[in-house]
């Protein structure tokens, strides 16, 4: 069960701000302005602005935390209020954490570098093996909250907060932990990630147009938008959570992942393991292709990623994917990278609850016709009870969850 | 030449910086790990701030006989 969740994207500070964005089909895109991006080639991301650390940690705390680590230590927050979870010290042995993030905290990282060439290693902080480390973000929830089970990270670039999702479902299914906080956080608008990312020709170009350039579904996208955020949600046994007074927000009933064994940043043309993982989630889920009511698609607005998506759905669910909306919610926020997977769930989650389905901005020519992008314009749908969100990475990493309305 | 006051004023800035302590709890006689609850890992950065601050060093096998404020104050005022 999904009893709570919370998010820090480029639409908000809070799952309200970013829902309410979505639905009102705002762009979280614009010119990066936190860091000198004047030599590059790509100049817009998704920025999350105005974002006080102090309102969420102590300066200790927030001098050593890397952006991606505070992003998830907030959500982690909102979401332990939204599920009414205190971690208490008989609940405490038996909470995980898992927070799933594509690059972990490059700032710092960088930086740490700039500080060894600059002023010596005597200027390197004993803190920067803490802050520079992939499971920074997990080890602050742990350390906040007081949670005692297993903490840890899960990297597999944008599949990262799906992924950990998926791992926080099977830890509470084997009975390693009674309650999983799981989602995915990454603060990667940085100049070495927008160039690399750029020079891979990943990106949009769209510098002059920023709310238009991420336009997923549309014939003429030119890339995906480089951006930042993280989700994290409360996962629990539906005994744990009946024991606890706990609302349910919807079950998490199917997790399925793969490779593309294929090559490092392009999918495999036929969308090999895109259909493994979707397959895979379904089958999880004990559902076929024609019960899915709504799909949180990958949606990055790449050329390649959007055409061979389109063909795995065909594919995977036949008929079925011309007759319910298909969004990619990444048009607004842009491209989180290890946090997508986890605040695509939320959005999906939210359209559960509510049968609000927020649109595919800037779809306005869509590349398949038959399909319903929900393009422009939020949509309400009657009769939404399962929701599937696609997660694929630059590695071929692919994985894809199944949520059902309670 | 700086009077033990200054420097316990910038050291006291320092700490705040470091740490989130508001300066005006940094006073001579508090212990840094008893009273002002700073971990090791931390006093190792606002060491650095002070050499750095006051161009002088100590010593790795002097850091851990200093223990309050007032310690570091003293031996900056002695040192440099």
């Amino acid at each position: 069960m999904v009893t709570g969740y919370g998010a820090v994207t480029p639409l908000g500070h809070s799952v309200d701000e970013t829902w309410t964005a979505m639905l009102a089909g705002r762009s979280g895109i614009d010119t990066v302005d936190a860091i000198d991006v004047t030599d590059l080639g790509v100049r817009i991301g998704g920025q999350v602005r105005g974002f006080t650390p102090s309102r969420y940690m102590p300066p200790m705390v927030s001098r050593r935390a890397d952006p991606y680590a505070q992003y998830a230590l907030a959500a982690a927050l909102e979401a332990c209020e939204h599920a009414g979870l205190v971690v208490d010290d008989r609940l405490a042995p038996r909470v995980a954490v898992i927070i799933g993030s594509g690059y972990g905290p490059v700032g710092s990282i960088y930086r740490a570098a700039n500080t060894l060439r600059d002023k010596g290693p005597r200027a390197i902080s004993p803190f920067t093996q803490v802050t520079t480390a992939m499971d920074s973000a997990a080890g602050e929830i742990s350390m906040r909250l007081g949670t005692q089970g297993p903490s840890r990270a899960q990297s597999t670039a944008c599949a990262s907060g799906a992924d950990a999702v998926g791992a926080g479902m099977r830890m509470i299914s084997n009975g390693e932990a009674d309650i999983v906080l799981a989602g995915g956080a990454d603060a990667c608008v940085t100049a070495v990630d927008l160039a690399g990312s750029g020079n891979a020709r990943a990106l949009s170009k769209r510098n002059d147009d920023p709310t238009a350039a991420c336009r997923p579904f549309d014939v003429h996208r030119d890339g995906f938008v480089m951006s930042e955020g993280a989700a994290v949600m409360v996962l629990e046994a539906a005994e744990v959570a009946d024991r606890r007074g706990a609302t349910a927000l919807a079950e998490l009933t199917g997790y399925g992942a793969s490779s593309d064994a294929h090559h490092w940043t392009a999918p495999h043309p036929e969308g090999r393991g895109a259909c493994l993982a979707v397959e895979a989630a379904l089958r999880d889920a004990g559902i076929t292709g024609a019960d899915v009511d709504y799909i949180n698609a990958h949606g990055t607005g790449t050329l390649l990623n959007d055409a061979i998506e389109t063909a795995v759905l065909h594919k995977v669910l036949g008929d079925r994917v011309t007759r319910i909306p298909v969004s990619s919610t990444k048009s607004m926020t842009g491209h989180m990278i290890g946090a997508a997977g986890a605040v695509e769930l939320v959005a999906s989650i939210q359209v559960l609850r509510t049968g609000d389905v927020p649109p595919t901005i800037n779809c306005d020519e869509p590349i398949d016709p038959d399909i319903n992008f929900v393009p422009h314009r939020t949509q309400h749908h009657e009769r939404i009870r399962i929701a599937l969100s696609n997660s694929f990475g630059f590695g071929g990493h692919n994985a894809a969850l199944v949520v059902r309305a309670v | 030449m700086a009077s033990n006051t200054d420097i316990l004023n910038a050291l006291a800035k320092i700490v705040e910086e470091v740490t989130g302590v508001d300066s005006a709890e940094v006073t001579t006689e508090k212990s840094f790990t008893d009273d002002l609850d700073i971990d090791s890992l931390s006093m190792v950065e606002i060491t650095v701030a002070v050499e750095d601050r006051f161009e002088a060093k100590i010593p790795d096998d002097r850091v851990a006989e200093l223990t309050t404020v007032g310690d570091i104050v003293s031996y900056i005022a002695n040192h440099r």
